[in-house]
């Protein structure tokens, strides 16, 4: 197995393009290795991304910010900024595994190895989050909800890899979210997983939403009906009913060993509901 | 492929070993470097006993290829207790660990350790529930885990006043 470090997104991106077999991103490894050691894979070129200085860094942009795609969970939560502006998406990066797992996972490898579980895509997606991807043809913006097609099938083409994720301005009034059904307490994988991002207006009226649900479907979905739901609501039990109805009618799950497609069905309606009412108190505070 | 070829430091000393791509830094720590105070249970980054600190930050080390630890500093659990001219001093967390029986087996314990060391790099004052969830990638099939936390927030407690 060849090992290869570059130093700038286009040679990593030189490389995957050019290579003859399988060639595979290493960033956190928290899922490549396991992968490889299982014999589930077996690349014939394994390209480190962490020498990449623009993968591992954030940076303020248009009032929000960037962060590179190779930036680890635990470096998110220690941003000073960071976690104040988006909670939602840095606590959901850091509920993927344990400590470890956080201390080196990160987002671009979270989305990029293409499980529908994954935790922090949909409180990206939720945010609004742009994937910018960096290829042999040059750089494009993909909103984060375009790059998962089906699991492990991802619309990047051979060579192109995610460079960093922008995350927008934070507008008054607003606030995010991210919760996760697990069977444990820590250390599992999503059931199902719901993100919501919304604005409120002085009266406490719901002016935009985004609502994201995770591992009940074949890829993470954005559920503009769910959104519908809330918007223009001052989140009354009705408008949290017709939420959760939303949440519900779009899954389209499977059953396995950690629940079946009603037990998942039923737990996005409530999921939509909790999470909903945590990013609308974060609003009302922001 | 040509072996890789690695300089890092383990805890404080400076190290070069030769290792494949495949090769993770857990297997270079005990097969190359001869350190086998870190353990395997899973091989897979869920039991947390291969734990080490990598630049400081807690991973696990069967997760981490050989490759990737070039130009690093590594703290295993050999580099905890104090080597000094008037012999060995064991951190106050290795001492509560004895003292509150916090170990059986000991397989899971060199993990534990090193990663509630980071804990209280971090944060010297933790609550129970802090501890609990910072050390939930560190599985003991032996104690239940109360003896642990107990041993922990005792460390904690000496080691804040004695700072």
């Amino acid at each position: 197995m060849r090992y290869e470090a570059p130093e700038t997104i286009e040679a990593a991106a030189a490389l995957l393009a050019g290579a003859s077999g399988e060639a595979r991103v290493l960033a956190g490894g928290t899922d490549l290795l396991v992968q490889i050691r299982s014999d589930l894979i077996e690349p014939g070129l394994i390209v480190d991304i962490k020498k990449i200085g623009e993968m591992r860094q954030v940076t303020a942009e248009n009032g929000g910010f960037r962060i590179g795609a190779a930036v680890t969970g635990a470096e998110l939560k220690e941003h000073p900024l960071l976690k104040a502006m988006w909670p939602g998406v840095v606590e959901a990066a850091n509920l993927i595994g344990s400590t470890q797992i956080q201390g080196r996972a990160t987002m671009g490898g979270n989305l990029c190895n293409g499980s529908p579980a994954a935790d922090s895509v949909p409180a990206l997606i939720a945010a609004g989050a742009l994937a910018r991807i960096a290829g042999p043809k040059g750089r494009r913006d993909v909103p984060v909800e375009d790059i998962m097609l089906a699991p492990r099938k991802l619309s990047l083409t051979k060579g192109e890899i995610i460079a960093s994720f922008l995350l927008p301005a934070r507008t008054a009034r607003s606030g995010d979210a991210y919760l996760r059904f697990i069977p444990r307490t820590e250390m599992d994988i999503a059931v199902v997983g719901c993100g919501v991002n919304l604005t409120l207006d002085g009266s406490g009226k719901c002016t935009a939403a985004r609502v994201a649900l995770g591992a009940v479907a074949e890829r993470p979905l954005l559920v503009a009906e769910a959104a519908r739901a809330l918007i223009g609501s001052s989140l009354d039990d009705k408008a949290l009913a017709a939420l959760a109805s939303a949440a519900e009618k779009a899954c389209r799950p499977i059953d396995d060993k950690r629940g079946t497609k009603d037990f998942r069905i039923k737990v996005a309606g409530v999921l939509a509901r909790r999470t909903a009412l945590i990013a609308a108190e974060r609003a009302r505070k922001s | 492929m040509a072996k890789h070829h690695v300089t890092a430091q383990v805890n404080g000393d400076s190290v070069e070993y030769l290792c494949e791509t495949e090769d993770t830094l857990l297997d270079v720590l005990r097969d190359t470097l001869g350190l086998t105070g870190t353990k395997e249970g899973c091989g897979s980054g869920d039991c947390g006993a291969c734990s080490v600190t990598l630049d400081g930050r807690l991973v696990c080390s069967c997760l981490v290829l050989g490759v990737e630890a070039g130009g690093k500093a590594i703290e295993t659990i050999e580099g905890m207790a104090k080597h000094g001219p008037g012999g060995e001093a064991l951190h106050p967390l290795q001492r509560k660990f004895l003292e509150h029986a916090a170990l059986q087996c000991g397989v899971c314990t060199p993990g534990v350790l090193v990663a509630a060391r980071s804990l209280l790099e971090k944060n010297p004052s933790p609550t129970e529930t802090e501890v609990r969830y910072w050390l939930a990638g560190n599985l003991c099939r032996c104690t239940g885990y109360d003896k642990i936390i107990r041993a922990v927030m005792d460390a904690a407690a000496e080691m804040r006043v004695s700072g």
